[in-house]
C-alpha cells in the first residue's frame, strides 16, 4: 500500500473525486494554476512532464507539450516546482516511460518520491513491462497508477486492477487524449473494473464539460479533466479563469453525488 | 538470428511499450502472425504473390566492373527491381495478407519519403484493403510525386502537422490513430521497429531476401561471402538479407547515415513501441535525423539491430552526406544501376572500406535495396549546385 492509496481510499468516503490536469512548464507560472484548482476544489492533480512524442495524447495537449520543452521543462524542473510549492493534495506526474527510463528508474523514483509526488501515470508502460519500475517506485511510496481500455479483455483488467496503486484509470474510449461530445463506454470500463477489485476508478479521456463529469461521477469514483483545461491555458486563460471552470465541474460531481 | 523471448525481447531491447488500448492489438497479431506463419498454406501463398506480383525471386547480379575497380569481387542482390523498386514490398505483401487473414479490411501505414507508403497502398490495392498513410507534412511537400502515386493506387494520404512533421511523428500520428480503429485495421509498420511483434514479423517477411541471396550466390560458386553490406535506417533491408547469413562465417555490415546513426550517436531508450538505440538529448527527448536520404531519416533502429551490435555479430558503421551522391554516380557509370540514396550509403562505404577493413580479394554481398529513381530530382539539383 502506497500513500496514495490510503489518502484516496480516504477520499472515496467523502466525495467523488475531481483530477484536473496541466502541463508541467506550459507557462511559467504553471503551479498557480494547480493552486487554484486545488482551491477551486481539485482533490488530487495530475501534472503533465512533457515528452517529444506523446503518443497517447491528441493535439491539444501535444501542443502544450511542445511548448512545455520550448520552456525548457524538464522531469528536474518539474519535480524542483512541485517541492517549493508542496501542494496539499496529491500530485500524479503523467509522463513517458523514456523520460523515466533515460533519468534512470530508481533516480526517477527517488526524485519524485522527495519532491511530494504521490504516484505516476506512464501510458506506454504496459503491465507486461511494468515490473522493474514498480518495485522502484513503489520503494519510494510513488503509486504506479494503470490505465483499463475498452479494449482490455476481462483477464487484463483483473490483472491491472491487481496491480494499480492509487486508483485505476478508465478510458472512456478507445482514443487518445483530447475533448469529445460524450462519456463514450466509460459505464461498461468502470464496471468491468468493479467487478475484478476494489481500488478507486477515476474516468479520464474525453472528459470535457462539467455533464460529463456528472455523468460519469454516477457510476465512478472520480474524473480526470485534461485537454478541456488545457486548451483554455493555450488560449490564454489566466488562473483565475480557470478557478472558475474547475468550480462548476466540483459542482457537478457533488450534486451527483447528493442525488445518488 | 531466432526468435524473440514470448515478451518480444532481443536481450534487452525489444518488447511492447504502448498503451494498454493497443495492447490487445498486438497480442491478436502475435498470435495470428505465429499462426499463420507456421501455416503452410499462408506462407505458400504469400510466396506465390511475391512471385505473381512483387517479381520474385530478384536476381544476384555480379558487378564486375566495380569488383574490378575495388579489387574485390562484389555481387548484388537486387531488390531495387521487386515491384514498386524496393525490398518494401516484401514486407506489406506478407502484412496485407495477414490483415485479410485475420478478417480486418483496412490498413493504416506510416511513411518517410514515400517508399513504404506506396508499397503499403500498392498491397492495398492488389488485395482490396481500404489504406491510409500517414506523411509528415514535410515530406508530403518534399515527395509531392509520391503523395500522387499513392493517391493513384487508391489510398488517402494524412499530411503529418504534430511535432517535426517528418517520420518518426508520422508513426506518432499512426499509433494514435490505430488506438480508435485496432479493430477493422492493421496498421502495417515499414521496418523492424515499433512493438513486439513488429520487429520479429517484418525480419521475417523480409529474410526471403537473405534466403535467395544465399542459393543465388552458391550458383555463382560461393557459398559464405566474407562481408554482407546493407544500409540501415529502422534495418529492414538490412534484417532481411543478414537473416541468410547470420549463422554463417560472414561478417554483417549494417552502413547507418551520419545524421542518423543510432547505433553511432545513440544510447537505449523507448519509442514506439520498443526498447532500442535512439538519438535523444540529455532529457530522454528525442532528437530528429538528419540525412541526405529520406528513408534513414529515423531517430532510432529496430531492437534487433541494437542486439547485433551489442553481441558484436553485426557491425554498424556511418556514412556521411558528401560521400553518398559519388557513391551513386559510380555505381550508376560502371554498373548501369541508379541505385536510392539509401543504397548508396552501402555503396559509399564499400568504396571507402576496399582494400582497407575489406581486404583486397574479398567476396561481398551487397543489398541493392531500392532503385534511385525517386532521388534523381534530389541529386540532379544538388549535383547543378542548387540545394
Amino acid at each position: 500500500m502506497t500513500t496514495l492509496d490510503t489518502r484516496l481510499r480516504d477520499l472515496r468516503a467523502r466525495r467523488k473525486a475531481l483530477v484536473p490536469y496541466f502541463v508541467g512548464g506550459l507557462t511559467s507560472d504553471w503551479t498557480t494554476y494547480v493552486a487554484a484548482a486545488i482551491h477551486a476544489g481539485a482533490d488530487v492533480v495530475e501534472v503533465g512532464v512533457p515528452f517529444s512524442d506523446p503518443m497517447m495524447d491528441g493535439p491539444v495537449i501535444q501542443e502544450g507539450a511542445l511548448r512545455a520543452l520550448g520552456n525548457e521543462a524538464t522531469l528536474e524542473s518539474i519535480c524542483h516546482e512541485l517541492a517549493v510549492a508542496a501542494f496539499e493534495v496529491p500530485i500524479v506526474v503523467m509522463t513517458y516511460f523514456n523520460v523515466l527510463h533515460h533519468f534512470g528508474l530508481e533516480r526517477s523514483a527517488e526524485l519524485l518520491g522527495a519532491s511530494g509526488v504521490a504516484g505516476v501515470i506512464v501510458p506506454d508502460l504496459a503491465i507486461e513491462e511494468a515490473t522493474p519500475w514498480r518495485e522502484v517506485a513503489t520503494a519510494a511510496d510513488v503509486a504506479t497508477v494503470l490505465m483499463v481500455a475498452p479494449s482490455s479483455p476481462i483477464e487484463r483488467v483483473r490483472r491491472i486492477g491487481e496491480q494499480s496503486q492509487g486508483f485505476v484509470y478508465a478510458a472512456a474510449r478507445m482514443a487518445v487524449t483530447g475533448r469529445a461530445s460524450d462519456v463514450g463506454d466509460a459505464a461498461r470500463v468502470v464496471q468491468s473494473v468493479r467487478s475484478v477489485c476494489d481500488t478507486p476508478t477515476y474516468v479520464g479521456i474525453g472528459i470535457t464539460t462539467p455533464e460529463h463529469a456528472s455523468d460519469a461521477g454516477a457510476f465512478s469514483d472520480g474524473v480526470i479533466v485534461g485537454s478541456a483545461l488545457v486548451q483554455r491555458i493555450l488560449d490564454g486563460a489566466s488562473a483565475h479563469d480557470l478557478e472558475g471552470s474547475i468550480s462548476s465541474f466540483r459542482l457537478a460531481l457533488d450534486t451527483t453525488a447528493r442525488e445518488a | 538470428m531466432g526468435p524473440p523471448d514470448e515478451g518480444g525481447h532481443f536481450g534487452s531491447f525489444g518488447g511492447r511499450f504502448v498503451p494498454e488500448a493497443l495492447m490487445p492489438a498486438c497480442l491478436e497479431l502475435d498470435v495470428a502472425f505465429r499462426d499463420a506463419w507456421g501455416d503452410p498454406t499462408f506462407v505458400a501463398q504469400y510466396h506465390d504473390t511475391l512471385r505473381e506480383f512483387g517479381g520474385r525471386p530478384t536476381p544476384v547480379t555480379y558487378l564486375e566492373r566495380l569488383s574490378q575497380r575495388l579489387g574485390l569481387k562484389v555481387y548484388a542482390k537486387r531488390e531495387d527491381l521487386a515491384h514498386t523498386g524496393s525490398h518494401k514490398i516484401n514486407n506489406v505483401v506478407g502484412q496485407a495478407l495477414l490483415t485479410k487473414r485475420m478478417g480486418k479490411t483496412r490498413i493504416i501505414a506510416e511513411t518517410g519519403a514515400g517508399q513504404h507508403g506506396v508499397a503499403t497502398a500498392t498491397a492495398a490495392a492488389r488485395l482490396g484493403l481500404a489504406c491510409t498513410v500517414y506523411m509528415g507534412e514535410v515530406d508530403t511537400v518534399r515527395q509531392a510525386l509520391n503523395v500522387f502515386r499513392m493517391e493513384l493506387l487508391g489510398a488517402t494520404v494524412v499530411p503529418v502537422t504534430s511535432g517535426s512533421r517528418t517520420l518518426k511523428d508520422a508513426v506518432n500520428e499512426a499509433l494514435r490513430e490505430w488506438v480508435t480503429c485496432a479493430a477493422d485495421t492493421h496498421y502495417c509498420i515499414g521496418s523492424v521497429m515499433g512493438p513486439h511483434p513488429f520487429p520479429w514479423m517484418v525480419r521475417e517477411f523480409q529474410s526471403v531476401i537473405g534466403a535467395e541471396a544465399a542459393s543465388q550466390l552458391r550458383d555463382f560458386g560461393v557459398t559464405t561471402p566474407d562481408f554482407v553490406v546493407a544500409c540501415v535506417g529502422g534495418g529492414s533491408n538490412a534484417a532481411g538479407v543478414f537473416a541468410g547469413f547470420a549463422d554463417s562465417s560472414a561478417q554483417l555490415i549494417g552502413v547507418e547515415a551520419a545524421g542518423g546513426s543510432a547505433v553511432g550517436l545513440g544510447t537505449p531508450g523507448v519509442l514506439h513501441g520498443m526498447r532500442s538505440l535512439l538519438l535523444q538529448d540529455d532529457h530522454g527527448q528525442i532528437e530528429e535525423a538528419y540525412s541526405i536520404s529520406a528513408g534513414l531519416d529515423y531517430p532510432g533502429i529496430g531492437p534487433e539491430h541494437a542486439y547485433l551490435a551489442d553481441l558484436g555479430r553485426a557491425r554498424y558503421v556511418a556514412v556521411g552526406d558528401d560521400v553518398v551522391i559519388g557513391a551513386l554516380q559510380l555505381l550508376s557509370e560502371l554498373e548501369g544501376i541508379i541505385p536510392a540514396l539509401e543504397t548508396a550509403h552501402a555503396v559509399a562505404w564499400l568504396v571507402n572500406a576496399a582494400g582497407d577493413e575489406v581486404p583486397a580479394g574479398s567476396t561481398v554481398l551487397l543489398n541493392l535495396s531500392g532503385r534511385g529513381d525517386k532521388d534523381v530530382a534530389q541529386v540532379r539539383s544538388i549535383l547543378r549546385g542548387e540545394s
